[in-house]
């Protein structure tokens, strides 16, 4: 009996339950759609779109564990999906006429742009997160961009002889039979379309474990205690600049497996892409959604990237309702009298309202 | 976030996702496209969108085939291509996309449902390659009414060769962020190579330098380059002109199809762009029938005067058109049935459009036409005789 008690705190109880709906609705979610796909009552364009929306949830959920809960602002969020996603584009061309089992095959490269992405986070985060104040912003604002050009640059193909490199002129000679990985501004071509909605659903849960996993923990408290204030933090031995890192090297890993399945979904991905504006929209989702809160987040994804597509048929006023759209959620999300209201309405339902919301 | 707003959207989202797509037109022949109508490059796709609803207006007025033309936006991305790809569930026929990036992540889907697609102007060889490194794996039913980057890289080098009037220190900037622009730059290299041309500067710039050349200007005249070729779209090659007025430097100025268009810039000297040459299979000041008709209805519709791109949508109409009548296409087959019947007319048929005449297409898709060389002397796009 107090073995079940405990469990069900665990899952539901005030601090933890964050997780728990978020998880179910992922899971909820997962199973709806599979069902309206099996039965033809979606769309092409929504199945389309399905995974798409995992890779920018993943990637936002990360970047909430960095400008959320660490409380760093990240402006460069799309240059680590840029790089998990070139480099899983990369591993699967290089390894597709070795392993054609294209879902471990998708599975490396998720992997391998995980770990490239949070390297590199982690050469950011070393003289970085040292330093006080907005930093990291100006950083990882330069970063993305650097990123940008540099991919736009490279020319990297592979043929019987091995591995060639050019950087900007292609001087790359491949043998007949060989294939270009990278090509310039033209980015990764005739990719090989691996990427599936189940795997993006169980990677948008991985995140989800992984992230609550670090906020539940003694990291995450002392994550939080840095962010709110550093200097009571120090006072008690929290070593910062580690606790910080923590938080951003986990936020670019998840960006950069986000974007490895992302790049793996289509035939072509150009670098610009992954530019400044990505970023942005990520940050959006990510303050739409709520700061901390990755159900939010992931709510707010879904519904922005959905959202332009809806309104096509508004034809050439749809990026301008969209971004009128877009200032009205902002208000109405931060409008006082209707958080009293939902407040009131949480209350009278008897649900605590905790942390979230 | 509060739980009754979130359940508000979660219910505005499944009702969303269940709304079905729209119904078939009956009668006409659906012709789906997609293309930047907004955004950066949005001039081409509306470009395109304009000078194609002309072309299936006349189409229909005819009164014999008729079709209908559904064009929805990319952007010039890739992911919003392929969305759009999903939103025209129900076309027949197709116009691919505008760019080459978009149209390279569309195409394999256009050959998986089989599905005929003919861009207009998505230049870059994959849109029409799975593996064009290696020049296999063409998908068969994506044709092209443009040339091929390479194809005109490789024309340019040639013509420049052939006419050593023209130039013989030859400097180079081009946009290296831009997959037209170098794919250009790299094939005309190449053929630079070969025949023996002597590049004494290559110079780069991206989207974010895109306004000051003045650098470039002057290592081309440093390297006394007496022919500067230009692999890049009219807005950043005008103000390559006007910078190099203004610093005294008058080399040759040799474009390609993207300089098209750039007489009709707003607030451009026209004059600035005397003697500039380019290759291009478009030519608005042409005097025969076909293309006044065309460029008078553009010019009525829109207020500009049509660009190369138009001039593609329009003949991409005009030869679907050509190959629906000539295979006996009608509204009620399917999209796959359809596919089979142009592709076996297009690799047969021969074509004459505003773009050029005697067209054919290869079985790999891509277009054979020749590039015109065009001076601009007085204002106008005079042909160049050789």
């Amino acid at each position: 009996m107090k073995a079940n008690k405990s469990v069900f705190s665990s899952l539901f109880g005030r601090q933890r339950r964050g997780r728990t709906v978020s998880i179910l609705l992922v899971i909820l979610a997962y199973i709806v759609l599979t069902v309206m796909i099996r039965s033809g009552n979606l769309s092409r364009l929504f199945q389309g779109l399905l995974v798409p929306i995992c890779c920018y949830m993943v990637a936002a959920i990360g970047l909430n564990l960095n400008v959320g809960v660490s409380g760093e602002l990240n402006l460069g969020q799309a240059g680590f999906m840029s790089i998990g996603a070139f480099a899983g584009i990369c591993l699967s061309g290089r390894l597709a006429p070795l392993l054609p089992n294209t879902l471990l095959r998708l599975v490396l490269a998720i992997l391998l742009g995980a770990v490239c992405a949070m390297i590199f986070g982690f050469l950011i985060g070393i003289p970085v997160l040292k330093l006080q104040g907005d930093y990291l912003a100006i950083v990882t604002l330069a970063f993305g961009q650097i990123i940008k050009s540099l991919i736009t640059n490279m020319y990297f193909g592979f043929d019987e002889n091995g591995f060639q490199f050019s950087f900007v002129a292609n001087t790359t000679k491949l043998a007949p039979g060989g294939k270009m990985l990278l090509n310039g501004p033209m980015g990764a071509t005739g990719t090989e379309r691996i990427a599936n909605f189940t795997v993006g659903a169980v990677l948008v849960l991985l995140a989800l474990l992984v992230v609550y996993h670090i906020m539940y923990s003694k990291s995450g408290r002392a994550i939080m205690a840095a962010r709110d204030n550093r200097i009571a933090a120090e006072s008690v031995g929290i070593h910062v600049s580690n606790t910080k890192m923590l938080a951003f090297v986990i936020s670019a890993g998840l960006a950069g497996a986000a974007g490895a399945l992302f790049g793996l979904n289509y035939a072509t991905l150009v670098p610009n892409k992954f530019d400044f504006n990505t970023s942005i929209l990520l940050l959006v989702y990510v303050v739409l959604g709520g700061l901390g809160n990755m159900t939010g987040t992931m709510i707010a994804t879904a519904v922005l990237v959905l959202l332009p597509e809806l309104l096509r048929s508004l034809q050439d006023y749809r990026m301008l309702i969209y971004a009128i759209v877009l200032i009205v959620i902002m208000l109405l999300t931060n409008n006082e009298t209707l958080k009293t209201w939902f407040g009131k309405l949480k209350a009278g339902k008897g649900a605590a309202a905790g942390k979230e919301g | 976030m509060k739980n009754g707003l979130k359940k508000a959207l979660v219910v505005a989202l499944a009702a969303a996702m269940a709304s079905a797509p729209a119904a078939l037109a009956d009668g006409a022949i659906k012709i789906g496209g997609s293309g930047p109508l907004t955004g950066g490059a949005a001039v081409y796709g509306q470009a395109v969108k304009n000078a194609a609803e002309i072309a299936v207006e006349e189409v229909n007025a005819l009164g014999g085939l008729q079709f209908e033309l559904q064009m929805e936006d990319d952007a010039h991305d890739p992911e919003k291509a392929v969305n759009a790809y999903y939103v025209l569930d129900d076309m027949q026929v197709s116009l691919a996309t505008v760019t080459s990036s978009p149209g390279a992540a569309v195409a394999p889907m256009y050959a998986e449902d089989h599905i005929f697609a003919i861009t207009p102007s998505g230049s870059s060889l994959d849109v029409i390659y799975a593996d064009s490194a290696n020049l296999s794996g063409a998908y068969g039913n994506v044709f092209q009414m443009c040339f091929t980057d390479p194809n005109q890289g490789t024309a340019s080098a040639d013509y420049i060769k052939a006419h050593e009037n023209l130039g013989s220190k030859i400097a180079i900037i081009y946009k290296n962020d831009d997959n037209y622009s170098t794919g250009i730059f790299n094939t005309f290299k190449a053929e630079a190579a070969v025949v023996g041309l002597e590049v004494v500067y290559e110079g780069t710039f991206d989207d974010s330098n895109a306004s000051d050349f003045t650098v470039q200007l002057g290592q081309a005249q440093a390297a006394e380059a007496d022919l500067v070729f230009l692999p890049i779209y009219y807005q950043p090659a005008s103000l390559i002109l006007q910078q190099a007025q203004a610093a005294g430097y008058a080399p040759t100025f040799f474009g390609v199809d993207g300089m098209d268009g750039i007489l009709t810039l707003e607030g451009f000297d026209a004059s600035l762009a005397e003697g500039v040459y380019l290759l291009t299979p478009f030519n608005a000041d042409a005097e025969d029938e076909q293309t006044k008709n065309f460029v008078a209805k553009y010019t009525e519709k829109t207020g500009e005067v049509p660009n190369q791109f138009a001039a593609d949508a329009y003949d991409c109409v005009y030869a679907i058109a050509q190959a629906c009548e000539a295979g006996g296409v009608t509204a009620d087959m399917s999209a796959q049935e359809i596919c089979d019947i142009l592709v076996e007319q297009f690799t047969t048929m021969t074509f004459n459009g505003l773009t050029g005449t005697e067209m054919t297409w290869a079985p790999t898709g891509e277009v054979s036409k020749t590039a015109k060389a065009m001076i601009i002397q007085n204002g106008a796009y005079v042909g160049v005789e050789d």
